[in-house]
């Protein structure tokens, strides 16, 4: 264990348990994860990364095992989460949605005007900063998500499939944006996401879980250089085997979970 | 050039479209207003003819020539000013407490768990069985309507509000503690505004129930206000005046429905 370990998860297993029934959602995961490190979690749905990014977002406690969260600035919030889907609430404006977490920590007006509408704009939502998100796409409520955790400004980002909704050209908008603040505030990201080829672009390091009960059964630093593009990655021989590894790993994966 | 004039075209196509929806708006509208028109004048005709006993059934026109005399003598709108007085009163004394004892049990489960009980066994009970103990305790004074009125409008209005709480989706409650949200922003920003919209049905509710509850009300225990308009003019068998009373209340219960739906939507621009 180093010195700047942010996050240190031990022996952490989530059992939901109703009525004779349970669910063993995730099972004896250990993990370290760095300061300022770029982690991705790639495994099939329902394996549990919801799960352990609820739990490290506090709004699930773990059955057993322990975390532990180093918190190094303490007037900047510990951690903010992208959630999967809906986490948009529907009777606040954009502006309102994205200033939500700023609010509620008391900072000036101007300061949090001057945040949010830089986010607003960064998402490329200037235009319906006054709406209300009945009156926006999927798509588009994803990015108000997406702005919201961004302003807030925490020290680790916990972002569930963020860009799983857009279309290529906003995700790769937000992907580059996202590695750009990555890179300026060197803040601790923890993303999870479906796609091998988000991982490899985004990540230090990948984590690969198993099926129900979610286990990590792999790890696979990547240590391209970096900016990154796709065009290196495809064209890397060794980033082109890991890619068929991860994948003949996740076939197994979901081919075991049906069975 | 072809571009622009398809262009046109497709602008022309939607105002069509547009006209079209217009004039079936405008249809329906017509339809609403018609159908009491009709009802008034076939009532009319039939009194009129006496093919039903103008004694119990006075013509319309009568009905109306009877609230102008009645308008001009005064007395009617001091029993007007009466009975406003006690719904606004009463009402407000009502939904005030029924807003926060329903936003607490939506928000505690402990003090929904406490409360439901109790309101479920209140509830049923009419007011107005209650009405000879409200005497009792709080006098034959203008303050007992008032309180008549609170008890039947509270419940309606603490129901919906509880549910609208509880009825809040999960996934908002998670994004308001993951990003800081303390009891007094959970209250403000998530629990208030998320449960508006039922809230304000049970509102609705509890309006036209207060309008029931003070004409029955008045018609029982007061000697002031339109229930009791109604009840001595039927008891001195004057009819006409007593469709005078009834035609307020009708009034006055579309009134205050049109207000509240127009606050509906002012409140609720989200929805
Ligand atoms: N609140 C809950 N109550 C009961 N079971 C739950 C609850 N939350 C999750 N589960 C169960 O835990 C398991 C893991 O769910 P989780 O949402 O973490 O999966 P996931 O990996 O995020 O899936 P996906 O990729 O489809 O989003 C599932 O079997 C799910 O049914
Ligand atoms: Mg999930």
């Amino acid at each position: 264990m180093s010195s700047n370990t942010k996050i240190e998860l031990d022996q952490l297993t989530k059992i939901f348990y109703k009525r004779n029934e349970s669910v063993e959602a995730i099972k004896n995961i250990s993990l370290d994860i760095e300061d300022g490190e770029f982690v991705c979690i790639l495994g099939p749905s329902g394996c549990g990364k919801t799960t352990l990014l609820r739990i490290l977002a506090g709004l699930e406690t773990p059955s057993t095992g322990d975390i532990q969260i180093h918190q190094s600035e303490s007037e900047k919030p510990l951690q903010s989460m992208v959630f999967q889907e809906r986490g948009v609430i529907p009777w606040m404006t954009v502006e309102e949605n994205v200033a939500f977490g700023l609010k509620m920590r008391h900072l000036p007006k101007k300061e949090i005007k001057e945040r949010s509408d830089y986010y607003i704009k960064k998402v490329g939502l200037e235009k319906f900063a006054k709406l209300y998100p009945k009156e926006l796409s999927g798509g588009m409520k994803q990015r108000v998500s997406i702005a919201r955790a961004f302003a807030n400004d925490p020290e680790i980002l916990l972002m569930d499939e963020p860009f799983a909704a857009l279309d290529e050209q906003n995700k790769f908008i937000l992907q580059e944006e996202l590695l750009n603040i990555w890179a300026e505030t060197k803040k601790t990201v923890l993303f999870i996401t479906h796609s091998i080829d988000e991982a490899m672009l985004l990540s230090d390091r990948i984590l690969l879980m198993s099926s129900q009960p979610g286990q990590i059964v792999k790890e696979k630093k990547i240590d391209l250089p970096r900016p990154r593009t796709m065009e290196s990655i495809r064209s890397n021989e060794e980033m082109a085997q890991e890619f068929v590894d991860i994948w003949q790993h996740l076939q197994k994966e979901v081919q075991g979970s049906r069975a | 050039m072809k571009e622009q004039q398809l262009n046109e075209s497709a602008i022309q196509v939607e105002k069509e479209e547009f006209k079209k929806r217009q004039r079936r708006d405008k249809l329906k509208q017509l339809l609403t207003i018609s159908s009491p028109i009709f009802i008034l004048l076939l009532w009319e005709l039939l009194s009129r003819t006496a093919l039903i006993d103008p004694r119990f059934f006075p013509p319309p026109t009568k009905i109306l020539a009877t609230l102008y005399q009645m308008g001009l003598s005064g007395e009617l709108f001091t029993h007007l000013q009466v009975s406003l007085l006690r719904i606004f009163a009463g009402f407000l004394l009502g939904v005030i407490p029924a807003i926060c004892i329903g936003l607490l049990m939506g928000m505690y489960s402990p003090i929904r768990h406490f409360f439901s009980p109790l309101i479920m066994a209140l509830m049923p009970i009419p007011t107005l069985a209650m009405l000879p103990i409200i005497l009792i305790v709080f006098g034959i004074g203008e303050f007992s309507k008032m309180v008549t009125i609170a008890i039947s409008v509270f419940f309606p209005v603490a129901i919906n509000t509880a549910a609208g709480v509880t009825n809040i989706d999960n996934i908002y409650v998670d994004v308001a503690k993951n990003y800081g949200a303390n009891a007094k922003h959970f209250f403000f920003k998530i629990a208030l505004p998320g449960s508006l919209p039922v809230m304000l049905e049970g509102i609705q509710m509890g309006q036209a129930i207060a309008l029931l509850t003070i004409v029955a009300a008045e018609m029982i225990g007061a000697n002031s206000g339109i229930g009791y308009v109604i009840w001595m003019n039927y008891k001195a068998f004057l009819l006409p005046e007593m469709y005078v009373g009834l035609v307020l209340i009708s009034f006055f219960g579309y009134f205050f429905s049109l207000v509240i739906r127009g606050l509906q939507s002012k409140l609720l621009p989200w929805k």
